[in-house]
């Protein structure tokens, strides 16, 4: 994964609690057996008029107008902003996936469903938790300026209004590290091989049921 | 020192390192896999160079892009094909254990684990799927993961994790006749909301949990990640016990002797404390119905469509009043005058056998209604179906007009063929009722099984209650 850097970016409002990862991607795109390219369908049902299937043209589409992805104001959005519970539902990794290639680098909510907030790390899409009366403020903000942007820093666990105003976000040490770094979890576990087999070794005496060959 | 509690204890039981900053490396005993969120995590394994761990921690079976019907056809579309293919191949490739297509034990993996051993009390369990809470019915600690996780849990046979908070959910008193395990879910989350777990293991207990049978605590903890948590988790008793005994991959002869030992201490000890208590009174559990595009959004059977104007929150408000614009329906309206297009019982939440007993047991005798365009029964499992069978609930459904299925997850996302068309109402008894869920522009109402069967009978919401005392007896005594 890329090492994690401070960002300025375009924000895109979705003004709707409890958005859950079926609507972030359907499952029809689930049939993929790739990690890319669900960009296209991230939101599709909101997105487009017309229901979509995978393999097919999404540029030949009809569009929804009135959605706000593609109000031409959000145009190349790398910041999304949402409402408390966002991703709630399934455990579909797509989901990140999805506004990954989309283009979206960072989300602000109040709170996120927890599956889907460990998915986030696992793809370097940063999940911000920003109290509802700051995110209530930001949904203002951006509704009355076109081109609204923010910087993301992650170092300094701010996020930072155009006219410099300062937002702090709480995020696991653990977490940071490793966003920052690019770290890959897998690597980072098998440094410790040897406590793996310590304690397998020992459960396997202590309840070698489940060691049962299936 | 203040006692354990279930979640503690297994916790405690699987940390293999902790970090300085409480993170820790949890070993995982099993890991159920199906083709729609293990193929990126192989193609990673095989990336890396990278091998299984412990080849037989894993167990597969395809699910979700599954026919329902004439398997002996294969699947039509070729994209679901292919992810079903990919799964054989990769299982084949790297040693794992898979129940395919043709497997008399395939079926939905959250049905497949407990009903073979395969998941067993004590254990940590692990899915790509967030309805592995499910496991957590028998004393395990059972949570949905990633794809990432996936791929990290096959390579390390371990996850990366921080504890959640200790939250209980106690109901006690005795429940009504006519009320089963899903309407005492669906209450509870009616309760707590969507977001009431998040953070937090719940424990269910209380006189109600404990009188459910094995089946109904699953059908519980399937639903404790629509509460938002991650895991659900019974107490192991003799019920856990019993059903334990003799499956497949169940330990046997002295070692049984040896599991139920430690089985036996896998309940939160009497001084042991929660983060945060919720107490559910069952005298005051109806039959559910959802009524909304999230399982929050539910009322009694005897109640009414709600009004948004008489909810203050600016942001519930508009969520109800979009709910009841994709549902179409009207504020004031009562549950029992919705009717219905289409029924679906089946889904890990209830495709068990008690499900479709107690399903049939308001079926028998009668027909579904003339303008019910179609109510299909899913058993969850190829041994699910084999038992229902046996004892004739296949007949009683197909007399009374249902279609009776190939086991898979079906309808409850309709991956395969199995949907809703837009602006079709269905009345089913899987978990989610988001919009879309079952179909583009499906629209889904939450129920138990006795419910589905009841409202594919009148052909709208029915108190199953009114159904006559030899009927809900029977619904009661199925579910035992
Ligand atoms: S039955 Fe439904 S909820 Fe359960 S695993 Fe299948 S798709 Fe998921």
């Amino acid at each position: 994964m890329e090492p994690y850097k401070k960002f300025t970016g375009i924000v895109a409002p979705l003004d709707r609690a409890n958005v859950d990862t079926d609507a972030i991607i359907p499952k029809q795109y689930l049939k993929s057996i790739k990690r890319t390219g669900f960009g296209p369908n991230l939101f599709d049902e909101w997105r487009y008029l017309d229901h979509g299937e995978p393999g097919q043209d999404h540029s030949k589409r009809r569009l929804n107008p009135a959605f706000v992805l593609n109000l031409p104001r959000y145009k190349g959005a790398t910041i999304l902003l949402a409402r408390a519970n966002f991703g709630c539902g399934s455990s579909r990794e797509h989901a990140p996936w999805a506004l990954v290639d989309y283009g979206f680098r960072a989300i602000i909510a109040p709170s996120y469903a927890d599956i889907f907030y460990n998915n986030c790390f696992k793809n370097g899409l940063l999940p911000i938790v920003l109290d509802t009366a700051v995110v209530d403020g930001l949904f203002n903000a951006v509704a009355k300026t076109d081109g609204y942007t923010l910087t993301v820093d992650l170092e300094n666990q701010r996020v930072i209004a155009p006219a410099g105003t300062e937002m702090r976000f709480d995020i696991d040490a653990f977490r940071r590290h490793c966003l920052l770094e690019g770290l890959d979890d897998i690597g980072l576990t098998l440094q410790h091989v040897d406590e793996i087999r310590i304690y397998e070794k020992r459960r396997a005496q202590q309840a070698p049921w489940l060691f049962t060959e299936l | 020192m203040a006692g354990q509690t279930l979640y503690d204890k297994l916790w405690d039981a699987h940390v293999v390192r902790r970090n300085d900053d409480g993170t820790c490396l949890l070993y995982i005993d099993r890991h159920l896999v199906h083709e729609v969120t293990s193929p990126q995590a192989f193609e990673g394994l095989r990336l890396a160079g990278r091998r299984p761990w412990r080849v037989s921690a894993n167990l597969a079976t395809p699910d979700h892009n599954v026919p329902t019907t004439n398997r002996a056809a294969g699947i039509v579309d070729p994209v679901s094909r292919l992810q079903v293919e990919t799964l054989e191949d990769n299982c084949r490739e790297f040693g794992i254990t898979e129940f395919g297509m043709d497997d008399p034990r395939q079926g939905i993996v959250h049905v497949i684990g407990p009903e073979t051993g395969a998941t067993l009390p004590g254990m940590t369990v692990v899915c790509g799927d967030s309805h592995t809470s499910t496991h957590g019915a028998l004393g395990a600690l059972a949570q949905g993961i990633g794809t990432s996780e996936v791929e990290h849990v096959l390579a390390t046979q371990c996850l990366i994790q921080k504890k959640a908070r200790n939250m209980l959910v106690s109901v006690d008193g005795e429940v009504g006749p006519g009320v089963t395990a899903k309407d005492i879910v669906l209450a509870i989350i009616g309760r707590i909301g969507t977001a009431g777990g998040s953070g937090y293991t719940i424990e269910f207990g209380g006189d109600v949990i404990r009188a459910l049978s094995i089946e109904g605590r699953m059908t519980v903890c399937n639903m404790a990640i629509e509460a938002g948590a991650r895991a659900g988790l019974i107490a192991v008793d003799d019920k856990t016990i019993e059903y334990a005994r003799g499956r497949t991959y169940a330990p046997q002869g002295n070692q049984w002797q040896q599991a139920v030992a430690v089985w036996r201490a896998l309940h939160s000890d009497a001084d042991a404390r929660f983060d945060h208590v919720v107490h559910v009174n069952a005298q005051d559990i109806q039959p559910q119905v959802t009524w909304g595009t999230s399982p929050e959004m539910v009322v009694a059977v005897d109640g009414r469509v709600p009004d948004p104007q008489a909810e203050p929150d600016v942001v519930k408000r508009t969520g109800m009043q979009r709910a009841l614009d994709y549902m179409a329906l009207e504020p004031g309206t009562p549950m029992v005058a919705i009717r219905l297009d289409k029924v679906f019982i089946g889904s890990c939440t209830n495709s068990r056998i008690e499900d479709l007993r107690a399903a049939a047991a308001i079926a028998r005798g009668r027909k579904v209604a003339g303008t019910v365009r179609l109510a299909m029964v899913v058993p969850g499992s190829g041994l699910v179906k084999q038992q229902a069978e046996l004892e004739g609930l296949d007949r009683i459904f197909l007399d009374a007009g249902f279609e009776w299925r190939e086991p898979g997850c079906s309808m409850c996302l309709a991956m395969n063929a199995d949907r809703l068309e837009p602006g079709e109402r269905c009345a089913s008894t899987s978990n989610r009722n988001f919009e879309g869920r079952q179909g583009q522009g499906g629209r889904t109402h939450l129920v138990s099984p006795a419910m589905a069967a009841a409202a594919a009978i009148a052909g709208h919401f029915v108190d199953v209650r009114t159904f006559g005392q030899t009927d809900i007896e029977a619904v009661r005594t199925a579910s035992r």
